[in-house]
């Protein structure tokens, strides 16, 4: 397959270049906190900076090939290549991790969550850049393995050193349910390594071999095993409880971070491995993977309806928000998958900012409990519109980023990849449709106790009460800007991941005739 | 080498062996160093307590020096008969004993001269094991991997005793030597059943005996099974496990650390050298019996694990479960070449001998301050000893086989091996693999749980203060298993592909 290698120093150094910051911070005396705070914030920019020469320096007229490529020897025992690459599926999503974490180190400038120690956990921070950038770029198994684990270290302490209350259960659940996902997981990339003739982890090997030469049940079999690791990731119901647990305890900049890019992990995993390298099992389990997104929408929903926490009920809202993800992804078609790509993005930028705002409201009011906030228009009237807004983005509004998630994941529904029941997809599509009603609900409903009417006795004369604060302002702005950004222009994101998408199911069709291409082709491009 | 015992009874001449000094070079470095310090302490008593530990160390580092040469003349050598081999196997696990020693010697050096303790004699005895050891990774015949057992078994019965005052280390002696000379007499029981079988003590002529379809079937898997599980007990797998708990919590720490990694190495390492030259034929004997006690390690292990309160019980019972991912690979080593099986569980090996190590020596450090080895104890670590929070973390998490950590190259390898038998019963075993290790995580998780986030017991925030010596082991280890995971390429690019030679 035709690969483009101009440049590919860059990914490397992308990849690395937060892990060099956190070495430098390694050397500098924990009191200096000032120094780290800097440190940490410079090499986030220049990881930024790096991105954004990505951006501007990516060939778009080739965005279905993977550019940047670099293929070295790393484990030459097990065949695991250095393998990197980049094309118009994870452009967006490095983007987007590459921009959430600046924010969230301007955020840290005066929010080092408690015990303090600004050292170790901007440490951590950057370790998680590395590890989240690594595995948007890997194209080795065995390179996507490793970079997908180290992520699940620093989160792991991030949300027990720096989480609340209950941090101990939330840490060790998050963590055990992921390793457990990934174990599984990895049985399978062996099973792929083994049953293929070309006896490689290369995933453009893999991707164009699609499966040939592996028994129809044992494809099943390793697809069950990916869709354990990265539904669990993502999180799918219902393997889904550790989200909510973790969510709510983790520090502000945790939860950004988690919802942000963490998530994406799972759901790139479905559009980057299983589906292209399996498509034949895909489409058995499409059906299944669509229930459970349905039941997800659902399910989240009702959850949020339920809750008496505001970072609870955000939490709750990102499983039905990925609910629509993976719905778009189980349709199997270009139509779909691109709308999947677009919805992790916008629920990486709106779920980030609310996650903000929670850790903004968290520190003036000191709680979170729904109902004992109120009236946050008349006190603080900044971040009472900014929840407004985002609120409104969230539950899908036209205009803004939330809609393009959701909206075409509904439609992709109608027209599913053929080989999949029509009928099936057409009630999960009337199912997803009553999700976004219940999405409006929930968010309206928590607008309408948080934001307005009068502010409640307790907090009416609270001087720690303020508006929102310049560092506040910083750490926010991108993300609105972005939200507004691609709601006005989605074609901005759906130019770019439409040649890949496209790319990736076609090797599918050429090789097991399953036609996807046709339904694709029918259901009209993405590119809106 | 004694194949011919019989015959030397008879009038048979006989005829001095070739000897290839060089081949021999390693043991005779060690055993002429051990010699040296026994002989020291008895010429000089007091005065030699000094330099006891670097004359040790010093021991251990000449011992590599004809280890590296023979690995650069890289040709496989062999001596009577085959029953003496050194080949790249061998030469890699006596490198990793040897090193393995180095950093035991390193973690006694405060230890056991602060300890008051006979010093002369701990090294001594300390380098006369590690000699058995070296020795087990050429013996390829049954009386030689006898000998080789014993002189590393007694000698470290001897040093888990150290403590004589304490009633524990008594206790942990005592067991550890009823259960140690148990398996040997039924191993041994085992062995006689073979050469009754084959008529020879050379592995080779053992496997050719009992891969015939005419030998008396009943003796030969009676044989197996014993010598087999008399290995069990040094490798603590389960259920021979029994002593390993209270042995490890009754001996000085660094002896712990010790039999922990060397001595459960060198009982793997005679496994192999019995399974893959002495038993490859009859794998549809040992093929079973090695699922069985691989699956019931590492799951019995893990869920005995959960339950400790102490830092080396649970380190004794994390071992039994790593003991199980170790004999995973044996468990398909018929099926698949074998080659692989062996790879598999080397480089598990290996990897795992510088994790625990590791672990270990922040246990010593740990104890240097709190005097205790109970969990409750490292909560707050990280506010007062970050160092050795980082280091401890990274050995729990490699132990968990955490990516980039060496642990997960060591796991990876043998579900690799696993799922390339491409049979029912490895696939079985990789899922019992895959979800051990989860369980097995949340108990590292929680001891880094502890460090991490909550607050020291009695709000009590002097440092730790680590010795140079601990302080170099603790490097090496955290190095050593850092490396393992990022760049194995580099690091085991000597060894990635062992193959064991069969002798003869």
């Amino acid at each position: 397959m035709e690969t483009i290698t101009d440049n590919n120093w860059l990914l490397t150094v992308l990849v690395f270049a937060p892990l060099v910051g956190a070495l430098i911070m390694v050397l500098i005396p924990q009191q200096d906190e000032q120094s780290h705070k800097q440190v940490a914030l410079l090499t986030s920019l220049v990881t930024l900076g790096l991105a954004a020469f990505l951006l501007i320096d990516f060939n778009y007229g080739k965005a279905g090939v993977l550019q940047y490529f670099a293929d070295a020897e790393w484990i030459e025992v097990i065949g695991a290549g250095y393998t990197i690459g980049v094309d118009g599926m994870s452009l967006p999503l490095i983007a987007l991790t590459a921009l959430i974490m600046p924010l969230v180190f301007v955020y840290s400038w005066n929010h080092i969550p408690e015990p303090g120690n600004a050292k170790a956990f901007l440490i951590l921070s950057l370790i998680l850049e590395t590890g989240m950038i690594g595995t948007f770029v890997a194209q080795d198994l065995v390179l996507f393995f490793v970079f997908f684990e180290v992520v699940l270290l620093p989160m792991f302490f991030m949300i027990a050193v720096w989480g609340g209350e209950n941090r101990r259960y939330a840490s060790l659940k998050f963590f055990l349910f992921t390793l457990f996902g990934s174990a599984l997981m990895l049985l399978s990339f062996l099973a792929l390594y083994f049953l293929t003739e070309a006896d490689t982890f290369s995933m453009l090997v893999l991707t164009e071999n699609a499966g040939e030469g592996i028994a129809r049940g044992t494809q099943l079999l390793v697809f069950a095993g990916m869709f354990l690791g990265f539904g669990v990731k993502v999180p799918m119901f219902p393997f889904h409880t550790w989200l909510p647990d973790a969510h709510t305890e983790a520090p502000t900049q945790g939860s950004v971070i988690l919802a942000a890019v963490l998530l994406k992990l799972g759901t790139y995993g479905f559009i980057r491995i299983a589906i292209p390298m399996l498509p034949e099992a895909a489409e058995a389990w499409a059906p299944w993977i669509g229930l459970l997104a349905v039941i997800g929408i659902i399910y989240g929903a009702l959850g949020c309806l339920a809750q008496t926490d505001m970072k609870r009920l955000i939490a709750f809202s990102s499983v039905a928000h990925m609910g629509f993800v993976m719905l778009g992804i189980a349709t199997l078609t270009d139509f779909g998958i691109n709308a999947a790509i677009f919805g992790m993005v916008a629920h990486g930028l709106i779920t980030g900012m609310l996650f903000f705002i929670a850790g903004s409201v968290k520190e003036r009011y000191h709680t979170l409990e729904i109902k004992r906030l109120g009236g946050m228009l008349a006190q603080a009237p900044r971040l009472g519109w900014i929840l407004g807004f985002v609120s409104m983005a969230s539950l899908g509004l036209p205009g803004l980023a939330g809609f393009w998630g959701e909206f075409p994941a509904i439609l992709a529904a109608y027209e599913p990849a053929v080989g999949l029941s029509e009928k099936t997809f057409h009630v999960y599509m009337v199912v997803a449709a009553i999700g976004t009603v219940l999405a409006a609900g929930y968010l309206l409903w928590l607008l309408q106790r948080t934001a307005m009417g009068e502010p409640p006795a307790e907090f009416a004369d609270d001087p720690n009460i303020t508006d929102v604060s310049t560092t506040e302002w910083i750490a926010w702005a991108p993300l609105l800007f972005g939200i507004v950004l691609f709601g006005v222009a989605p074609g901005l994101i759906f130019e770019v991941t439409d040649p890949a998408v496209g790319q990736s199911l076609n090797n599918c069709i050429t090789l097991t005739g399953c036609e996807v291409a046709e339904a694709a082709a029918s259901s009209g491009s993405g590119g809106g | 080498m004694l194949a011919g015992i019989a015959p030397m009874f008879g009038a048979a001449e006989f005829v001095r062996p070739a000897i290839d000094w060089h081949a021999a070079a390693p043991e005779l470095t060690l055993l002429g160093f051990g010699a040296l310090i026994t002989m020291i302490d008895i010429g000089w008593l007091e005065r030699a307590r000094r330099i006891a530990a670097p004359l040790a160390s010093l021991a251990l580092l000449a011992t590599l020096v004809p280890i590296i040469t023979l690995a650069l003349a890289g040709d496989d050598r062999s001596m009577f008969n085959g029953g003496f081999v050194v080949d790249d196997y061998s030469l890699i696990m006596k490198a990793t004993f040897v090193l393995a020693g180095y950093v035991v010697v390193l973690m006694s050096t405060d230890y056991i001269a602060e300890g008051d303790y006979w010093e002369n004699e701990y090294y001594g005895l300390l380098l006369s094991s590690i000699l058995g050891m070296i020795l087990m990774a050429s013996a390829r015949d049954l009386i030689s991997i006898f000998v080789a057992l014993e002189l590393l078994s007694i000698p470290a019965y001897m040093l888990v005793t150290w403590r004589k005052r304490d009633l524990k280390s008594n206790e942990a002696g005592l067991k550890y030597y009823l259960m140690g000379v148990f398996a040997s007499a039924v191993m041994l029981y085992g062995m006689s059943l073979l050469y009754g079988a084959s008529g020879s003590t050379l592995l080779v002529d053992v496997n050719d005996a009992v891969s015939e379809p005419a030998s008396p079937s009943a003796v030969v898997v009676l044989g197996i099974i014993f010598v087999v599980v008399g290995f069990a007990f040094k490798v603590s797998a389960f259920p021979f496990h029994t002593w390993a708990p209270d042995t490890y919590e009754g001996s000085p720490t660094p002896v712990t650390a010790f039999i922990s990694v060397a001595s459960k190495a060198a009982g793997f390492v005679a496994l192999m050298n019995l399974l893959f030259v002495g038993f490859l034929g009859r794998d549809d004997v040992f093929e079973p019996l090695m699922w069985a006690l691989a699956a019931a390690s590492m799951t019995a292990g893990n869920l005995m694990a959960l339950r400790q309160t102490n830092i080396v019980r649970l380190l004794a019972y994390s071992g039994v479960a790593q003991a199980g991912y170790m004999l995973a690979p044996l468990a398909v080593a018929g099926t698949v070449p074998p080659d692989k099986a062996l790879t598999a569980s080397v480089t598990y090996l290996v990897i795992y001998a510088a994790m625990n190590l590791g672990a270990f020596a922040v246990v010593i450090a740990v104890a240097r301050k709190t005097r205790s080895a109970e969990i409750s104890d490292y909560r707050g670590l990280f506010h007062y000893a970050p160092g050795l929070t980082v280091a401890m973390t990274i050995f729990l998490f490699s132990l968990a086989g955490i990516p980039p950590l060496g642990g997960w190259l060591a796991k990876f390898r043998v579900m690799e091996a696993l799922i390339e038998a491409d049979t029912a019963s490895g696939l079985v075993l990789g899922i019992f693999v895959a979800v051990n290790s989860v369980i097995a995580l949340y108990y590292y998780a929680r001891i880094g749980f502890g460090m991490w986030a909550e607050d020291a017991p009695d709000g009590d925030l002097t440092p730790v203060n680590v010795p140079m010596s601990l302080g170099v082991a603790l490097t090496l280890t955290a190095v050593i298993t850092v490396a393992m995971g990022v760049i194995p390429g580099d690091v085991v690019g000597r060894f990635t592909e062992v193959s064991l030679l069969a002798g003869g």
